[in-house]
């Protein structure tokens, strides 16, 4: 027959085993999630200034299709414009947008750390679009003078 | 015991797989090295962007069209010659044409400041190393192209380029930008870039930053395949040397001596 030695020194060590190799998980349900996590918030608009000046009815598509969908749409303009040299996107309206992150989506929700950083940040996402393309906000004064320098030349 | 007429297990394993080798592997190896094949070389195209550069008429010390390109396209300077990044620049002629004996073919000296560019080829060797396709050669109008997202660094491209018309980030580039363009990205570490010959705005019309900021209108900007434009009036007219054309890249860019 089996029988087994020293029982309580087994189970406490297969115990603080299982408690060590599994801390990553309970860690993040029970500890980060209930003291980190906050909700980004869902109703901050974006000043339609810039669409409105130019004739659009508002954003390129709606809110849901850019909530689920916007990293997917934005890779495929990356891909037309850089790669197709197709450089205008025609919405489920008949619109005519210029696609660019910069130029064009930017312009509206003009605070990336709200319209952007905040869900990719409570998402954990990093995408690397901001390493190149470059939002108004961060550089500001460089913005201001470079306005000035590159005026002659257009 | 092994009969003379029977292949046993491991003989039939062997054989098989050298045909199969020889079989997938020949054609394939011809499919790369044949020669002509390359889609680097194809041009059916009805536009071919080129540009003459007036050596006569570009002056001596004035580096606006580089100045303004820099500008526009948030080219770095990071003021170190071993982290340089040059899109368009000047160099003294005996370094981009070798080949010439400067004592006979006395048109210009030695050491006269000419500008220098992507050449944009006919047929780009960058194109042809370019593991992952960052580097191409657009199909509808020549000009030879960087996709910064698809870039990995190899810097084949870099090795390949006869004409030096390539740099590689190994600084931090917006470290080195004094004054960002914000309608242009920048670049990160461990790309390479290059002159892309204002494909953002050509499109619209518009010449390249460098031959709109030229005073003394030594550039000239146009369709190589059209045979009125005034790129190839000024061709026709005038003696006109290419860099390295003995390699077989066919350089879009043509210098006016």
């Amino acid at each position: 027959m089996f029988k087994m030695y020293s029982k309580i020194k087994v189970f406490t060590g297969v115990f603080i085993f299982l408690a060590l190799a599994t801390f990553p998980f309970w860690n993040k349900v029970f500890i980060v999630s209930k003291t980190n996590y906050e909700m980004p918030d869902a109703n901050i608009k974006p000043a339609l200034a810039f669409a409105r000046e130019n004739g659009f009815s508002g954003c390129i598509e709606d809110r849901a299709f850019m909530r689920a969908k916007h990293m997917k749409l934005l890779n495929h303009w990356r891909n037309e414009v850089v790669r197709e040299n197709k450089k205008t996107y025609i919405n489920s309206k008949g619109e005519h947008f210029n696609k660019s992150l910069t130029g064009t989506c930017l312009k509206c929700h003009s605070n990336k750390e709200e319209f952007c950083d905040s869900c990719h940040t409570s998402a954990g996402v990093k995408p690397y679009c901001f390493d190149c393309h470059i939002t108004g906000i961060q550089n500001t004064n460089q913005l201001n003078s470079k306005a000035e320098a590159i005026h002659e030349i257009k | 015991m092994k009969l003379n007429n029977e292949v046993n297990r491991k003989e039939f394993l062997k054989l098989s797989g050298v045909a199969a080798l020889l079989g997938f592997g020949g054609p394939l190896a011809f499919k790369i090295y044949a020669s002509g094949e390359f889609d680097a070389a194809e041009s059916n195209s009805k536009v071919r962007y080129g540009m003459a550069v007036d050596t006569r008429k570009c002056k001596e010390g004035c580096t606006d069209c580089a100045s303004a390109c820099h500008l526009k396209h948030n080219v770095p300077d990071h003021k170190s010659k071993k982290n340089e990044i040059k899109w368009i620049w000047k160099e003294p002629a005996k370094h981009l044409f070798q080949d010439r004996d400067y004592n006979i073919e006395a048109e210009f000296s030695a050491d006269m400041p000419f500008l220098t560019l992507c050449n944009h080829c006919k047929n780009p060797s960058c194109v042809r190393v370019c593991p992952t396709q960052a580097t191409w050669k657009r199909k509808d109008d020549g000009i030879v192209m960087m996709d910064y997202h698809r870039c990995i660094g190899c810097r084949f491209c870099m090795a390949a380029c006869p004409y030096g018309s390539r740099s590689f980030n190994y600084a931090e580039p917006r470290k080195g930008i004094a004054k960002l363009n914000p309608d242009f990205p920048t670049r990160t570490r461990g790309v390479v870039e290059k002159c892309n010959f204002c494909e953002e705005i050509i499109g619209t019309g518009k010449n390249p930053y460098c031959v709109q900021s030229c005073k003394e209108g030594a550039l000239t900007f146009g369709n190589l395949n059209d045979p009125d434009s005034e790129i190839r009036k000024l061709l026709k007219n005038n003696p006109s040397i290419k860099r390295k054309a003995g390699l077989g890249t066919e350089p879009s860019v043509f210098y006016l001596v």
